[in-house]
């Protein structure tokens, strides 16, 4: 298959799977569930006839395929709806975009740099007693919570230690300016920081460990070694970029999961984001709220993997070949 | 293990009959399999740590009766009391236990990360092996569907379905269920495939096989070990998610059917971490944490015997 081709087949499988989820979310909202009697839960008893015409007002009282393309034409120009509020949804979001991404991507980047190191030095050295432990480390932090750890690490350096703050981004009625404004926000971005970067860390070092290891068993090592390069630059040159290829796709897979980590993490520290957006469409059951935040993390997830897709065949031909 | 061949279908039942001599194989193959698990340290603290829980689970009401969980049971406790001789654990907002709750939120984490490891295997393997086994159009549609779900992100899925189905313990159990069986439907597939194109699968069919007969006795019990370590690790992640789900107050009614998950969300509301209230956090945490490694290192185990690869490496 041609590069072009290639390219070509992977962006319609992205364009289709996006489709999919926006359909996935039409049904799930109004073939699961009514949306005027899921807004209303809670919050008092409709009569009929204020049903019928909130019916009537959000266009629900039409068939079913009309109401899919409206529903597809709204979404895709970026109309979500309103939240409970009373703003719309896409303002909300974003508003709150921007902390998310300032804490998934500092953390993520930290996580990503350390794992891959310690999976490279266990790897190397398997069997060590740096590889054992750290197995034994990374399957604890496998089998934590992140929000748990995230409540010890506040009770230990908010409370006891009072070093960093428990929460927010900002010194509350302060007014900052430039330097000290960021290096307030850093203050406040330190522990969670800290706990979405050690929480993440096994999910990559495992895979750089495994991933080593497989590459070090292949011929092109032993051919290296054989000629006489040094160690380190078997290590170097040989194996380590032959080992990042697959760690990297992984890793740009594993947002997902991360997008999950960063909900609760914002959560417990208050963190402006659209994690914590997401625990108060919650507590307030604001389904447009949920809805939108939904359509947003699943593309998110989607663009990110069809980035792996060309990043990868960018960066290794033999995925286009086959 | 997987590559010992059935004896085939249709032997002359004389004695011992076909289904004696599988069921024998089946038993030496299983005390094989044991023999090697037990060698592996970390499988058996694995296994004692499960045998550990299951017991409190089960003889729970005997170490802390159900009056415990109510707030209104004992009336002379104080709320926010730090671990003493009596309350090992401390107690809640709410003047109960954290250690009787801490028994009883075994049951519901338990009973949820097997309930809803269920529905995950039954629907996984279940679209794995159709999908694996007929190829062609039932292939490619049953594992377009899969590539899917396998994109969309598993909380905010989790969150957009509790909430529309109301939260409640079926909701958490159905909902984890059904959230996560992708990555299992891809395992089995690609454990199908190989097996289909063993000779005597293709014996079988050479003798007259139904789809039904090949599926049950031929496929099936090849690709079982598999699924079952698959469902061992699956459960650590069940029980994971329901921790988060029920922190997000998505969860079980906390008063009724208590997890770790709901005790964490209740401290969590209460600020208990803000105020140092830390026995009524560290206890239901560590359980959480203990349970799911219990998984982990068997599922490990077990993988270490099951994937030759890994075993000569």
């Amino acid at each position: 298959m041609s590069t072009r081709r290639y390219l070509i087949s992977k962006i319609l499988q992205a364009l289709l799977t996006l489709v999919f989820v926006l359909a996935f979310n039409f049904f799930l909202f109004r073939g699961l569930g009514n949306p005027v009697e899921l807004q209303s839960r809670g919050r008092g008893a409709l009569t009929a006839e204020a049903i019928k015409e909130e019916n009537h007002v959000l266009g629900l009282d039409l068939p079913l395929p009309q109401q899919f393309v409206h529903y597809m034409r709204e979404t895709v120009t970026g109309h979500l709806g309103f939240t409970l509020g009373g703003d719309t949804v896409a303002e909300d979001i974003g508003v709150r975009i921007w902390p998310t991404v300032l804490l998934i991507g500092t953390s993520t980047i930290a996580s990503i740099l350390l794992g891959v190191y310690i999976g490279i030095v266990q790897g190397w050295r398997r069997g060590s007693k740096f590889d054992k432990s750290m197995l034994g480390v990374t399957l604890v932090l496998y089998a934590m919570p992140e929000f748990w750890f995230g409540l010890l690490m506040i009770m230990l350096f908010s409370v006891t230690l009072n070093i960093f703050p428990s929460g927010g981004m900002q010194t509350a009625a302060t007014d900052l300016h430039g330097l000290t404004l960021w290096l307030d926000i850093g203050k406040h971005l330190a522990l969670p920081f800290f706990v979405l970067t050690v929480s993440y860390l096994a999910e990559y070092s495992i895979i750089m460990r495994s991933s080593l290891m497989e590459v070090l068993t292949e011929d092109f090592v032993a051919t290296a070694r054989a000629k006489g390069v040094r160690e380190k630059l078997v290590r170097r040159r040989h194996a380590v970029p032959n080992a990042l290829l697959p760690t990297m796709t992984i890793t740009i897979l594993s947002l997902g999961y991360v997008l999950g980590g960063a909900i609760v993490i914002e959560t417990i520290f208050s963190w402006p984001g659209l994690g914590n957006l997401t625990y108060g469409g919650i507590q307030a059951r604001d389904n447009s709220l949920l809805q939108g935040l939904f359509l947003l993390f699943s593309a998110a997830v989607i663009v990110s993997n069809l980035v792996a897709d060309l990043l990868y065949s960018y960066l290794d031909p033999r995925v286009r070949a086959a | 293990m997987a590559t010992t061949p059935e004896p085939p279908p249709t032997a002359l039942a004389a004695t011992p009959t076909p289904k004696a001599i599988a069921r024998r194989r089946r038993k030496e193959s299983f005390l094989r399999m044991w023999n090697q698990y037990r060698r592996s340290p970390m499988g058996m603290i694995g296994l004692g740590l499960l045998a550990f829980f299951v017991l409190i689970a089960v003889f729970g009401p005997l170490m802390a009766s159900h009056c415990d969980l109510s707030p209104l049971c004992h009336p002379t406790n104080r709320p926010i009391q730090p671990p003493t001789g009596q309350f090992w654990f401390g107690t809640d907002s709410q003047s109960r236990s954290v250690l009787s709750l801490t028994i009883w939120g075994t049951r519901i984490s338990l009973i949820v990360g097997l309930a809803a490891t269920l529905i995950t295997v039954v629907l996984g393997a279940g679209i794995g092996l159709l999908a694996g086994y007929y190829g062609g159009w039932t292939e490619i549609i049953l594992m377009r569907i899969t590539d899917w779900f396998l994109v969309i992100p598993f909380l905010p899925l989790a969150i957009v379905l509790s909430i529309i189905l109301k939260p409640s313990l079926g909701t958490v159990i159905f909902v984890i269920g059904v959230t996560s069986w992708p990555s299992t439907a891809r395992v089995i597939r690609a454990q199908v495939l190989t097996v289909k194109t063993r000779t005597y699968v293709e014996r079988a069919r050479a003798l007259g096989a139904g789809d039904w007969h090949m599926m049950t006795r031929h496929i099936l019990p090849n690709v079982g070990p598999l699924i079952f370590a698959n469902t061992i690790l699956i459960v650590a992640v069940a029980i994971l998610s329901e921790a988060v789900l029920s922190f997000l107050s998505l969860g079980p009614d906390p008063i009724n059917n208590v997890s770790w998950g709901t005790i964490l969300e209740s401290a969590f509301d209460q600020g208990a971490a803000y105020s140092g209230y830390w026995w009524w956090i560290v206890a239901p945490g560590a359980a959480i944490v203990l349970l799911v490694l219990a998984f982990t290192m068997i599922g490990y185990a077990l993988d270490d015997i099951l994937n030759p690869k890994l075993r000569t490496r």
